[in-house]
């Protein structure tokens, strides 16, 4: 029996719902080349209008963070709160701000 | 205790932590192996049910009696053949291979939903499948929405947006026949007679009998039991029953004032133990069926493989229409630190 897994590349779809969003992950696929990967695509992940737009990419071709949102790869972000407009204190009667 | 529960301690106390907020498991996340192996037997049965379930309506799609019936029981075909596509690529998540399953489904080592295990006799049958079968498989796979594990749970809420067209297209069907000749009345009633029971048994055996509920319940897999599911089911159906104009084959259905629910008999459990053993009036056929159609294809498979590998070695990598130019505009290229290969979806 020809087994996928070993022969068929994993691919990460995703779709542009329509013009002014952006592309967004919908799922995967396993296909033999990329633009089998994009027929499968379209025919898995756009049977109903779900997009104008596709994108495939072979999944080992990703480079991602670690799996664990407390990780401190994202530290640098936590404590910076100055970034946000609400750390600012605007009297109430200071219009448009 | 041992070494290795010693290890995962503070891991489990996170997953039970994440789970217990209604937040989402991912495949990269520490699990249990025993949630891990439950999510692989579900996932990979759901999927198995999706591709066998092709094959009853299958059987009337070179008979459909319009273009517009053979027009929409193609497409809700084709809709199941993706759904078993969103399902295997959830469970290759939990780290095993479509292939494998596969190979598991025709060797009969997995099962799948005991109600492909019946014939479809006439067209009517058809929209009784859409009706019941599927009415009672949304009913199932809604509260699977919220399913603890996130790739299941995406994959399922693609799955119901779907499912709905199916049950419609479905009961459509019935009310066009129910409007036709009294012949094709009775049609009717003798698919929804043999349908009835088979469909209720959908919903697994009877909660003192199902000991794995509570685990799956507590790990927030299943979010409502057996019994509970199958008496939301017999309450949404009864009504529609009555707006058809068919009879539901249980003398003991009777609204209860008392409950605010319909009561209902016993399914004959006896018989979902035999169907699921495997001595159900078409276990053999389907899975033969399923090994034969893969066996066929696998030339198709190995020549887009030799095709593929061929176009790699002309160094004509641009396969498909390429995206790349498009990306390069859109994305930030660099990425910080790289830290792992692969997402793990």
């Amino acid at each position: 029996m020809t087994g996928t897994k070993a022969d068929w590349p994993l691919y990460e779809v995703f779709v542009r719902p329509r013009r002014g969003l952006n592309h967004v992950h919908v799922g995967s696929l396993h296909a033999s080349d990329d633009r089998m990967a994009l027929l499968a695509a379209r025919d898995l992940y756009t049977r109903r209008n779900e997009g104008v737009s596709l994108w495939v990419v072979r999944s080992d071709a990703i480079t991602a963070s670690a799996p664990d949102e407390q990780d401190p790869f994202f530290a640098p972000s936590g404590d910076k709160v100055y970034r946000h407009p609400t750390f600012y204190d605007i009297p109430e009667d200071v219009p448009h701000i | 205790m041992s070494a290795s529960q010693m290890v995962d301690q503070p891991l489990e106390g996170h997953f039970e932590t994440v789970v217990a907020a209604e937040q989402r498991i991912e495949p990269r996340d520490w699990m249990p192996d025993a949630y891990r192996a439950t999510l692989v037997r579900q996932i990979a049965q759901h999927a198995h049910s999706e591709i066998i379930g092709m094959q009853p309506e299958g059987n009337w799609l070179t008979r459909a009696p319009s273009l517009r019936r053979k027009a929409i029981l193609l497409a809700k075909a084709q809709d199941e053949a993706g759904h078993g596509l969103y399902l295997y690529a959830a469970a290759e998540t939990l780290g095993v291979d479509r292939a494998e399953l596969t190979e598991k489904l025709v060797s009969g080592r997995q099962k799948y939903s005991s109600i492909f295990n019946y014939p479809t006799l006439t067209f009517a049958d058809v929209g009784v499948i859409g009706w019941l079968v599927d009415g009672a498989a949304i009913c199932n796979q809604v509260p699977l929405c919220r399913c603890s594990y996130g790739p299941y749970a995406r994959a399922m809420v693609r799955i119901c947006k779907e499912e709905s067209f199916h049950q419609r297209q479905g009961y459509e069907l019935l009310m066009t026949l129910m409007r036709g000749t009294d012949a094709q009345r009775r049609m009717v009633q003798d698919a929804v007679d043999r349908w009835w029971w088979p469909s209720l048994m959908m919903f697994g055996p009877p909660d003192d009998d199902s000991p794995n509920t509570a685990q799956s319940m507590a790990w927030r897999i299943k979010r409502h039991t057996n019994d509970e599911l199958r008496q939301r089911f017999v309450d949404m159906t009864v009504p529609q029953a009555q707006h058809l104009g068919v009879t539901l084959p249980d003398p003991a259905l009777n609204w209860n004032e008392d409950r605010g629910s319909w009561d209902f008999g016993e399914p004959d459990w006896s018989e979902l133990k035999q169907v699921i053993k495997g001595q159900g009036p078409c276990n053999a056929q389907r899975v033969e069926r399923r090994r034969a159609a893969h066996e066929d294809g696998a030339w198709v498979r190995e020549a887009a493989v030799a095709y593929a590998a061929k176009r790699r070695a002309e160094g004509d990598l641009a396969a498909g229409g390429s995206a790349a130019d498009e990306h390069a505009a859109d994305e930030p290229k660099g990425k910080d630190e790289p830290k792992e290969k692969g997402t793990g979806r």
